[in-house]
């Protein structure tokens, strides 16, 4: 092992002394796996809580007509339930906090390029998120515009949207300086020997992110600050009564959130592929291949924001354009599927919680990406349009992938972290309860939609009933696995050196570290002489 | 244990941080496109009103700022050139005169903005609102991009007055002058997303 044996261990990260003790050694500290479990753990607060709002608005939906609150109120719901999942969990995401811890280990480096400015995007990060919490408790309510903040009902509520989409803009401002950050990092700093093409391919896929990241999230945030403008200067950017397009608006938002989707589920499709790849004990099947479709998505996903307006006005041509190119997504994505399937094939496989959580996800992923060709293709999205059939698509891929992947990569990565493994059995029977809850939840949701019961109402008509009675069940079954996984990652116990570093017989450089790595990751930056994935005597 | 008390290593790479000012200039390019996509959209919607709404803003005021603009990144480049050579004092000076026309800019921006403030001309005014859509949107975009370009100035004339004191105190040197010339490339960008604005406001007729 590279600077490692049992005899000779460094104080953990987690031990160590720097110049400041108690809180502030974690929340000044410039260190990257700091920083990346300040975001896991603020990430993880923030999807209870998203998590607790989604719970209410299930039950507000168990029955017809009015159960738990009004119209008002639910919309207020869904919106901050968006908000919270998308801006505070899902796009800092797998990026963020395993991103962050993982980086630099992965190349052979003692910390990112920039460590005082990643400790600066976290501070953005939790005052974006301080910023829409003010939002949201403060003035005339929580805004109540679905997340898109679609004009030009974002400009005439009276709701409390100038913080929050001030807020969101702050977010972004973080992502950015987070995605420059990984860029320089994986340009400048890779350990010696450490080609392009020698990087894991969850570095891959978070360099990809990384540049959506940069070029797609300025976009967005002119637009938030033109929303803003609007409402307090009343410039009328998207206000028709003063000339503005509304429409532009939407142009200007996809073009960014659409990508966004990406940052969303390139890093998660990264970990999946370090997961198969470990617990099939063989090298990955067609590398270059999996390294390239991130750049591959990363690119076409700037090209197709337009499929998510075909209902908004738009000409024929431009429609049929924007869908030729969003089934051209579909191309690259299977070439990952493809090769995670072929990676398995006649590798020796060990049944660990985290590859049945990869399984998990690639089963959900393969039904959030099939649907997904129905809403790309203009004539039958037209049918299933603002239905509930977008809001189970949507969280197939984004909970069922992104989503799923986060824990994945927390159960993989964990023992690494911080050294101890929790409870395989436990993990595995979560499992089994989350994928059950997770289907029953959002299953019938497809059926719904297709139905035509529309999203965003607190109320349906009756022939609705049955299938929204079992998608709150679902709910219930989905959120106390969740509680269950979470209380046994919490519950996991210390083990020996031996155990803990190297627990999965993983090839990737931060298996060859100790578990938890030291302050300086490598004692000696390690020289590399071989394929990521080859196997090598230690 | 005295092992405990290891710090991180001063890293330092301005290969790296040269790289990483020219992604977030990248961003700021970005930032303003999309205002430049807003413009061009209703630009065209709106031909006769913007050709109008155009000729009421002051030329000479427009093109005095610019000559100042363009002086001021010449003024930065220089002082690079001068810390290179080893010149801390010229470099000194020439940073303190980029600043000083940035203010001039600024005091021009606010002679200008005030001129039309006083006409009644201001997004929201009621003078503005009387009128056809294509000023509001032609006027609503003048201060809306003018006034994010005066923010970016502001911030500019920030970076470069941290420079100017890190330089004197010895923080940055001769061979370490990373800082320096990352606060002159964000000048740089400041200045060229100016000399579109000038056209695309004052001159486009």
């Amino acid at each position: 092992m590279i600077g490692n044996s049992s005899t000779n261990r460094m104080p953990s990260y987690l031990e160590y002394q720097g110049k400041y003790t108690g809180i502030r050694a974690w929340i000044l500290s410039t260190d990257h796996k700091r920083i990346a479990l300040l975001y896991l753990y603020s990430q993880l607060f923030f999807f209870l809580a998203g998590l607790v709002m989604g719970l209410f608005m299930k039950l507000e939906l168990i029955a017809p007509g009015q159960q738990l609150m009004g119209p008002a109120t639910y919309n207020a719901l869904f919106t901050v339930h968006g908000l919270t999942m998308i801006f505070l969990f899902i796009i800092p995401g797998l990026a963020a906090s395993f991103g962050n811890f993982m980086i630099p280990i992965m190349i052979g480096a003692k910390d990112v390029a920039f460590p005082k400015l990643n400790l600066f995007s976290w501070y953005l990060f939790i005052l974006g998120a301080t910023i829409i919490l003010v939002g949201i408790f403060t003035g005339d309510g929580p805004p109540d515009t679905g997340w898109t903040f679609y004009a030009p009902y974002s400009l005439k509520t009276n709701t409390n949207v100038v913080l929050t989409v001030f807020g969101a803009f702050v977010l972004g401002f973080s992502s950015i300086l987070t995605g420059l950050n990984f860029i320089v990092t994986i340009h400048r700093m890779r350990s010696p020997g450490m080609g392009f093409f020698r990087m894991p391919l969850f570095i891959w896929s978070l360099y990809g992110t990384a540049w959506i990241q940069l070029l797609a999230t300025p976009v967005v945030g002119i637009t938030f600050l033109m929303v803003v403008a609007d409402r307090v200067l009343h410039i009328g950017f998207f206000d028709p009564a003063q000339g503005g397009d509304p429409i532009l608006y939407q142009h200007l938002f996809w073009i960014y959130s659409h990508p966004a989707v990406y940052i969303m589920i390139l890093p998660a499709m990264g970990a999946i592929t370090e997961i198969i790849t470990t617990f099939s004990h063989r090298t990955v099947f067609g590398y270059k291949a999996i390294a390239m479709s991130s750049l591959a998505i990363a690119f076409v996903g700037y090209l197709v924001w337009g499929h998510h307006m075909f209902t908004s006005g738009m000409s024929e041509t431009a429609r049929l354009v924007f869908s030729f190119l969003t089934f051209l997504v579909a191309i690259p994505s299977a070439i990952k599927v493809f090769n995670w399937t072929a990676t398995m094939y006649k590798g020796s496989i060990s049944l660990e919680p985290p590859f049945w959580w990869a399984m998990a996800f690639i089963f959900i992923f393969m039904i959030g990406g099939l649907t997904g060709l129905i809403l790309g293709s203009v004539s039958t999205d037209v049918h299933v349009h603002d239905t509930m059939f977008v809001v189970a698509h949507f969280h197939y891929i984004v909970f069922g992938g992104a989503g799923l992947a986060f824990f994945a990569a927390l159960h993989y990565w964990y023992p690494k972290m911080f050294g101890k493994m929790y409870n395989k059995k436990v993990a595995n029977r979560a499992l089994l309860g989350l994928f059950i809850g997770f289907n029953v939840l959002y299953l019938p949701m497809f059926f719904l939609g297709f139905m035509g019961m529309p999203r965003r109402y607190y109320d349906y008509l009756p022939q609705f009933a049955n299938l929204n009675l079992l998608s709150t069940i679902g709910s219930w079954i989905l959120a106390t696995s969740l509680i269950v996984v979470i209380v046994n990652l919490l519950r996991a116990k210390k083990g020996t050196p031996e155990e803990m570093d190297d627990p999965w017989g993983g090839r990737t450089l931060e298996w060859k570290i100790q578990s938890p790595p030291s302050l300086e990751n490598f004692e000696e930056i390690p020289v590399i002489d071989h394929e990521p994935y080859d196997l090598i005597e230690k | 244990m005295e092992q405990n008390h290891v710090e991180h290593v001063d890293h330092f790479d301005p290969v790296a941080s040269k790289l990483g000012m020219w992604l977030f200039i990248f961003t700021e390019i970005l930032l303003f496109g999309g205002l430049f996509i807003v413009y061009s959209v209703y630009r065209y919607r709106h031909p006769v009103e913007f050709h109008l709404a155009a000729e009421e803003l002051n030329v000479t005021i427009g093109l005095i700022n610019t000559i100042i603009l363009l002086i001021s990144s010449m003024t930065v480049a220089m002082s690079i050139s001068a810390l290179q050579l080893g010149n801390k004092k010229f470099s000194l000076i020439l940073i303190g005169t980029t600043i000083l026309l940035a203010v001039i800019f600024l005091v021009n921006k606010y002679f200008e903005w005030g001129a039309k403030i006083h006409h009644d001309i201001y997004p929201g005014s009621d003078f503005l609102m009387s009128l056809s859509k294509g000023d509001m949107l032609f006027f609503g975009l003048y201060f809306f991009m003018t006034g994010l370009h005066a923010v970016h100035i502001i911030v500019g004339v920030v970076l470069l007055a941290v420079t100017y004191v890190k330089i004197k105190n010895g923080t940055v040197t001769q061979e370490r002058y990373s800082l320096l010339e990352n606060s002159g490339l964000y000048w740089h960008l400041v200045d060229l997303i100016w000399i579109f604005l000038f056209p695309l406001f004052y001159l486009i007729h």
